[in-house]
């Protein structure tokens, strides 16, 4: 990986952390509507699955745009690698 | 290893330590969220899963549930129990005739995790032993513990000194 100007390594750090934060979110959303589907579905109610299915679509499609967010921070400007042998990892 | 003075060819030590030491807390965070996307995909395939077999499930629900013998009145004495299977050899059912001569019949599978529930005539109500779940002998619903639904309830007839077992009724919570 290359190496990118401190500011901007901080700012891809706050971009990632928030897509990690809305994902973790909109996982437990997803885990609590797989449950209440399954718990309706045993218990007879046979038209909640339906809507289950279509609302866990949308939760996983939200979870697919964080991912491309993600996949888009990868392909941001970088600045040119530093040249080995610098800093306390020097090992030439 | 390190690459020979001169060489423009990259040491070793940058394949093995391929991320930079101040992006190492980005990657990793990056790696867990493709991880829970990919965990997201899962819990849709799941509830894919269930709409598939409701789906399966109303296309049988048309076929009506065999009528079966499933015991003689005789075998069944006032607090006699009888266990049978219905409508498969895979449902264990079980089959009560209570103190007020009532006949009543169960799928014997508890509600909460399947443990097989027993009569017990002292206390009047179907017992699982597992984790202290209590069902109502006369209507199935719980009474106490960690079962969440009633137990399903097999709709029976007596005729001519037969018992049959025609269907099954799937109740509501709070019946």
């Amino acid at each position: 990986m290359k190496s990118l100007p401190h500011e901007a390594r901080r700012k891809r750090r706050v971009a990632i952390d928030a897509a990690l934060l809305f994902v973790v979110i909109l996982l437990i959303v997803q885990m609590w509507l797989l449950t209440a589907t399954l718990e309706s579905y045993l218990a007879g109610h046979k038209s909640v699955a339906l809507p289950g299915f279509l609302a866990s679509a949308v939760l996983f499609g939200a979870c697919v745009a964080i991912y491309f967010f993600v996949e888009r921070l990868d392909r941001a400007p970088e600045r040119e690698e530093e040249p080995y042998g610098i800093g306390p990892w020097d090992i030439h | 290893m390190e690459a020979p003075p001169g060489s423009s060819k990259k040491p070793l030590w940058t394949e093995e330590f391929s991320v930079h030491a101040a992006d190492d807390r980005y990657v990793l965070r990056r790696q867990f969220t493709k991880f829970l996307t990919l965990t997201s995909f899962g819990m849709l395939v799941g509830n894919g899963w269930i709409y598939v077999k409701s789906l399966l499930d109303a296309r049988t629900r048309g076929a009506a549930l065999p009528r079966a013998v499933i015991a003689s009145s005789a075998e069944v004495p006032v607090g006699g129990v009888k266990l049978f299977r219905y409508p498969t050899p895979q449902d264990p059912c079980i089959l009560v005739r209570s103190a007020g001569a009532q006949l009543v019949a169960y799928s014997q599978k508890c509600t909460h995790l399947s443990c097989a529930v027993v009569y017990s005539s002292e206390n009047h109500r179907l017992e699982c032993p597992c984790h202290q779940g209590y069902f109502s002998i006369q209507t199935g619903r719980v009474l106490q513990g960690p079962p969440p639904r009633p137990l399903p309830r097999i709709v029976i007839e007596e005729r001519d000194g037969q018992i049959f077992a025609t269907g099954i009724q799937i109740q509501e919570e709070g019946a």
